[in-house]
């Protein structure tokens, strides 16, 4: 992978994590819609073959020294993708989840919206995709206690199916949430005045595998992902508060 | 009572004695070996001193100057986690920039090498 050249140069971001059966076929499936873009797989220190599938696929491979976790993964492809000088970047879990064919969407819209994030979302406009029960619940309930707090309604607030600008880029290689990202991010982004929009994305069961995320760690996840949006929101009103004259 | 109190003098110099020695084995940094000397150390005071432990069961309104004593350990102790769990956080922070760098540079380092000629 080169330094980026260019106002539209585009990074196509894999996190992945054991994900040996479905890396591969990720990675060839975003080459046939997005033929010439550069794809960095991260691979947050897979005990199988991910990084060597990854390769073996066409794409680059940055391989962490331990498990980071998906954040830590996704905010190491991001502080490379700042230090290069991509303009935008696109997420694509490892999993198969996100649909490639929504790419063009998501890029158009970070190119004309003037919006520095852009989400793939499954539910926009109230489409539905089967989720798991707690799943389903914890969905609802951020959509509640985000849209006060983000000025504005979020279909689907749990999509990693995400693209950013590189102004959103400076903000995320250096403050980007570690665990369960998606949600926390959205606040950072909006504590700094960002503004994002959703585009309607198709979303698949995973390729491969199956999810670690048992009902007991969704209500974990929704308990962590509440605190953490209270803090993110504590955390920036304080600085404001502090540059006052 | 002063079972309790001698009991816990023996625990208090016990981890007095146990943090000098890990601190000159250097099992532990002199500067987290303060907090722990420091709740060792009000322990001892207050376990020793039983005039000062029962002005201080007065002040805090208990009646029984050993439950004010527990009450002490507790707090103390708490606060010692606490900078634990501060210090943690920011190791665990520092540890995921590091390894984050470690991974861009080794992935400059492969492009590097990937990009040099075989030598003969």
């Amino acid at each position: 992978m080169k330094t980026a050249a260019g106002a539209d140069s585009l990074l196509i971001l894999v996190p992945a994590f054991n994900e040996e059966e479905a890396v591969g076929r990720v990675v060839h499936e975003v080459r046939e819609v997005v033929p010439d873009v550069p794809i960095l797989v991260v691979d947050d220190c897979s005990w199988d073959g991910t990084a060597a599938v990854g390769r073996a696929a066409g794409a680059d491979v940055m391989t962490l020294p331990h498990h980071l976790g998906l954040g830590g993964a996704v905010q190491a492809g991001y502080r490379l993708a700042f230090e290069l000088g991509y303009q935008y970047v696109i997420r694509v879990d490892g999993d198969g989840q996100h649909d490639p064919a929504g790419l063009p969407d998501i890029l158009a819209a970070l190119k004309t919206s003037g919006c520095e994030m852009v989400i793939g979302s499954r539910f926009l406009g109230g489409r539905s995709y089967p989720t798991g029960l707690v799943r389903g619940l914890g969905i609802r309930i951020f959509r509640l206690v985000l849209r006060p707090i983000l000025g504005q309604r979020v279909w689907d607030p749990t999509s990693g199916f995400v693209g950013v600008t590189r102004a959103a880029l400076e903000v995320f290689s250096r403050s980007f949430p570690l665990e369960y990202p998606e949600i926390e991010a959205l606040v950072v982004l909006q504590r700094r005045a960002f503004r994002f929009r959703e585009v309607p994305c198709r979303f698949r069961p995973r390729l491969a595998g199956r999810s670690t995320i048992t009902a007991l760690k969704s209500m974990y996840y929704i308990l962590h992902v509440l605190l953490g949006v209270f803090v993110n929101v504590l955390k920036y009103e304080g600085r404001r508060r502090r540059k006052r004259p | 009572m002063s079972s309790l109190l001698n009991f816990m003098t023996g625990l208090s110099l016990a981890l007095i004695v146990l943090v000098l020695i890990s601190v000159r084995r250097a099992h532990i940094r002199v500067e987290y070996s303060v907090s722990w000397l420091g709740a060792a150390v009000t322990l001892l005071v207050l376990s020793r001193f039983r005039w000062l432990l029962e002005k201080l069961a007065g002040a805090l309104g208990i009646a029984d100057p050993p439950l004010a004593l527990l009450l002490v350990v507790g707090c103390v102790f708490l606060l010692v986690l606490f900078r634990i769990s501060i210090v943690v956080s920011e190791l665990k922070d520092a540890n995921i920039a590091l390894a984050q760098r470690v991974a861009i540079l080794e992935f400059h380092l492969r492009a590097l090498d990937e990009k040099a000629p075989t030598p003969r």
